[in-house]
């Protein structure tokens, strides 16, 4: 009786989706509903506190710092990831670029690598010493050695460094693939009309591939709010100066795992929800995504 | 006439030419500077690892001070490395294949039928895509704290067996198949999983590759996950194992140096093999439709 429902057609879906049921339920819907109630706990106590946790969070200095470290630097990102890789891509798209797919894999490569690799490597070029690369390059122009990983902006600057160079390429794979879905017709009409480069770029390339872009903004904006383990590496683990490298999940990392206090890094990563969720909210609003849905 | 005509080819000409050579100049530079963090790796994997810890890394080369010393002691040193990487070599490959098994049986249940909740649950794959796994990580970790599962390599394989963002290409790959091949398999009598393992999954093979390989190379670079999870140094993966060597103690330098460039080479090799694949996989998720 029971291998027969099995077999039949009506249950086989079920039985198709099953994995991903119990998966979801287990392991991502469980812990999120978990993660609320643990916020609202002090877990090493076991007790209710109710809005404990939030209200503390509010007006902890150190979480505003994060909060403040981890919006820089998606707002970086967002800065440099998305306008230079798409006129990256379109330039390689060009008639007159010549064996663009090597340029192409050469690009890609930084993406293979690991975060303990690409951060150990970045930490190390931008090391104290003079002799150290990065202070080798600006030693060229005739400037002393920085301590690069002490102070707020050449920090930030170091992190922004090594997010372009791991994502960069691939940003461009994925505005490639947005341009080349482009009907070409639409190029030749405009190059008849006597339309230059420039205007073909901001008035046919940009706005045909506003969906990649709304991708690559989503995933960005993901990503660059819940960084962590880049700081992770080229601090050498949690503790930067200042905190100058401290992010939103590097944060909830500290009170977690280095402090056991679960409750109130629960609190914290309930709050990185909530702003992933409302940045991209407005993102697609702004960028009109929702409208063209409901057409 | 026709010499004007000619002059102006003439100049066009040249302007192509000019436009080439610019692109050719700008895309060179970047692919230069994209290299040097990679290169500036592999030439400090044959200087003295003290040299490493003093100076950082930098461009400098004297070959007076090369070595295969490093490799040595990669290769025949007395260290944990190759645990580590046949930990991360077995991690991988388990990955990958209960990855694509669960994934893609999944996703041929969205692909393939109708039925109640199909939407509801269609969109619980989208959302979850959109929830930073950090949010998830510290409940996660408490309960597999609780059920006992810390320091075990189930704990990292298990939670992500079906893998939204896998399900999502599968599911549009499998959208675009024959439904008349379905039908075909239920007229010779194969049942409705029959019909998945042995009509389904040869046709899925390209789409297999470009997720084996997204799959396989986040397997091997994965990080934090493993870094909550994991205890004992003996069950170590690669990016664990090499961490530990960032203190600077006793030769420890010298094998991160070569440690970490020997990492990136499986995934080198297989990126050469199959680019066409990583490419595929990794930008899939912004192809729509």
């Amino acid at each position: 009786m029971i291998k027969k429902v099995f077999y039949s057609k009506k249950a086989a879906p079920y039985v198709f989706i099953l994995p991903f049921v119990l998966t979801i339920a287990l392991f991502w819907i469980g812990p999120i509903v978990n993660g609320v109630l643990l916020s609202f706990q002090n877990v090493l106590q076991d007790e209710w506190t109710g809005l404990h946790n939030y209200k503390r969070l509010f007006t902890d200095a150190i979480f505003y710092k994060a909060v403040l470290n981890s919006v820089k630097y998606m707002i970086g990102t967002l800065v440099l990831l998305i306008p230079f890789p798409l006129l990256f891509a379109t330039l390689l798209n060009s008639k007159l670029m010549k064996h663009p797919n090597v340029y192409k894999s050469i690009y890609f490569i930084p993406a293979l690598t690991s975060v303990v690799v690409a951060g150990t490597v970045f930490r190390l070029m931008f090391g104290e010493s003079d002799q150290a690369l990065m202070n080798q390059v600006i030693g060229l122009f005739g400037h002393a050695p920085i301590r690069w990983l002490r102070r707020g902006d050449t920090a930030y600057f170091a992190l922004l460094l090594l997010c372009c160079w791991r994502w960069t390429g691939v940003n461009i794979m994925y505005f490639l693939a947005g341009i080349q879905a482009i009907p070409t017709d639409l190029y030749e009409a405009a190059e008849i009309d006597g339309a230059s480069k420039w205007q073909q770029f901001k008035s046919i390339t940009v706005p045909l591939v506003k969906p990649t872009t709304v991708y690559v903004l989503t995933i960005s904006i993901y990503a660059g709010l819940s960084m962590f383990l880049e700081s992770f590496m080229l601090w050498k683990g949690n503790n930067s100066p200042n905190n100058i490298g401290l992010t939103i999940v590097g944060y909830l990392y500290r009170q977690g795992i280095e402090k056991r206090n679960m409750g109130y890094a629960c609190a914290v990563g309930i709050v990185l929800l909530v702003m992933v969720m409302i940045v991209n909210l407005v993102q697609l609003k702004l960028t009109g995504t929702f409208d063209k849905e409901d057409e | 006439m026709a010499r004007t005509a000619a002059v102006k080819a003439g100049s066009k000409t040249k302007h192509t030419i000019g436009g080439t050579i610019g692109l050719i100049v700008l895309f060179t530079i970047l692919a230069i500077l994209i290299i040097i963090p990679i290169y500036a790796l592999f030439i400090a994997s044959f200087k003295p690892g003290e040299q490493l810890l003093q100076y950082g890394l930098n461009l400098t080369l004297n070959f007076k001070e090369w070595s295969l010393s490093n490799y040595k002691l990669l290769f025949f040193g007395h260290h944990d490395y190759w645990i580590w990487f046949r930990n991360s070599m077995i991690l991988t490959i388990i990955t990958v294949i209960a990855t694509l098994l669960v994934s893609a049986f999944v996703a041929y249940g969205f692909a393939a039928y109708d039925f109640k909740f199909k939407n509801v649950l269609f969109v619980l794959v989208l959302a979850i895509m959109s929830v930073p796994f950090e949010v998830i990580m510290l409940p996660l970790y408490k309960q597999m704290t609780d059920w006992g599962m810390m320091d075990n390599y189930a704990a990292i394989i298990l939670p992500f067996m079906a893998h939204a963002s896998t399900i999502f290409f599968f599911r549009q790959y499998l959208l675009g198949m024959p439904k008349s091949l379905i039908e075909a398999g239920r007229i010779d009598g194969a049942t409705e999983y029959g019909i998945f393992f042995k009509l389904i999954v040869p046709i899925m093979k390209p789409a297999f590759a470009a997720m084996a390989i997204l799959n396989g190379m986040n397997a091997w670079n994965n990080y934090m996950w493993p870094l909550l999870v994991i205890r004992s140094s003996d069950k170590y993966t690669l990016t664990l194992g090499l961490n530990t060597l960032i203190n600077p103690y006793g030769d420890n330098y010298s094998l991160l140096i070569s440690g970490a460039f020997f990492s990136i080479i499986p995934i080198l090799i297989l990126y050469v093999a199959f680019q066409k694949y990583f490419i595929e996989g990794m930008t899939a998720g912004a192809v729509k439709e």
